[in-house]
């Protein structure tokens, strides 16, 4: 695995408290998560202290796409933190209560073994290559979050979400910073 | 026996609680006790247990009940964990246990005749948990299993009922999802 200490000094990433911050603002209330290592230091250990957040930890990715959106039902907001590996695991469950059943579920995956200086579709893993392309195949709209510029999107994608009742998947290229 | 009996025998107790069912307990509670509470849209097999913790977790005043089948929790056992360790006091889950996937051609499920429900919930946390083998015995005891905080569970030993019609054109639908949609926001 590559750290931050391996890679081009001018390399920025993205603040995990600004990440934190921003999903609060959309109005999300719970996130429900299976740890993952991109954004374990920087978001998960923050936010379970976090006394404006709710954390529900689960065993399996897929328990939080029905748990999401079962409290879209009342305008509970809420955020699955998970790594590509559970987004792949959970596939049928997006697609049944995501996609089919046109329910705000939002995600912020942590794409593991992604290079920091790759976009996703260059890097070598196989794994983080083929997310984007699923992810368009289910005509599921994503966001790259890796810049620290790329926070500002995250508040106005979640109340897009829950406005037009659709899901998204904000995809987390760089570890963010605690 | 028989699940439609023992469907028949909650019906009163069900007012306004949120009721998360499956396959064809769903199918003949659809009939038994047809209501907009009734959350019908699972999506995946498996998947009504989490579905039923985010409906209590996010509905804290409203209790929960979730009409669960032994092969669809067998696909989410650790949802037995994950709700033990929010503990919503709000959700009750029954099990209903025939040894069978019935609506996919009635095979047989892993287990079956061994698999022990009621110590897998208490292994995972929950509050209580309990098994009906009998429709007297559980016309007795229902009413104070539910009178309990949760998250509990009830295994229920049923053999099949009525042949309810399979709706699954409904269950998938927009329209059915609006309807429970509806109801929560009618408080």
């Amino acid at each position: 695995m590559t750290t931050k200490a391996d890679q081009p000094a001018d390399l920025q990433y993205p603040s995990g408290s600004e990440i934190i911050a921003a999903i609060k603002a959309a109005g999300v209330k719970f996130v429900v998560s299976v740890p993952d290592i991109v954004t374990s230091d920087g978001l998960l250990w923050p936010l379970s202290s976090d006394p404006e957040l709710k954390l529900v930890r689960v065993c399996k990715e897929d328990e939080g796409v029905s748990i999401c959106g079962a409290m879209s039902y009342n305008n509970t907001r809420a955020l699955l933190l998970m790594q590509q590996t559970g987004l792949m695991d959970s596939l049928n469950a997006i697609r049944a209560i995501g996609v089919d059943y046109q329910l705000p579920i939002c995600m912020m995956v942590g794409l593991q073994g992604k290079e920091p200086e790759l976009k996703p579709e260059d890097s070598a893993s196989y794994g983080v290559r083929i997310i984007e392309p699923i992810l368009r195949a289910m005509d599921i709209p994503s966001r790259l979050i890796e810049t620290p510029s790329d926070i500002a999107y995250i508040r106005n994608d979640i109340e897009q979400a829950y406005r037009s009742s659709t899901t998204f998947c904000f995809l987390i290229g760089r570890s963010p910073t605690p | 026996m028989r699940r439609d009996h023992a469907l028949e025998i909650l019906k009163p107790l069900v007012d306004e609680q949120i009721v998360v069912a499956v396959y064809q307990t769903l199918f003949d509670w659809m009939v038994i006790h047809p209501r907009d509470l009734n959350y019908v849209a699972t999506g995946a097999m498996g998947q009504a247990s989490s579905h039923a913790l985010g409906l209590a977790l996010a509905n804290p005043q409203r209790e929960v009940l979730v009409f669960d089948g032994d092969g669809s929790l067998l696909m989410n056992l650790g949802s037995l964990v994950s709700i033990a360790n929010a503990a919503p006091a709000n959700l009750h889950h029954f099990v209903f246990v025939n040894g069978v996937y019935e609506v996919n051609g009635a095979h047989p499920t892993p287990g079956a005749g061994k698999l022990d429900f009621v110590g897998l919930a208490r292994a995972a946390g929950y509050v209580d948990a309990l098994e009906f083998t009998d429709i007297d015995l559980f016309e007795a005891g229902v009413a104070d299993f539910l009178a309990r905080p949760g998250p509990t569970l009830a295994v229920m030993h049923i053999e099949a009922g009525e042949p309810y019609p399979r709706d699954y054109a409904y269950i998938h639908s927009a329209a059915a999802r609006e309807s429970f949609r509806r109801a929560l926001a009618a408080d």
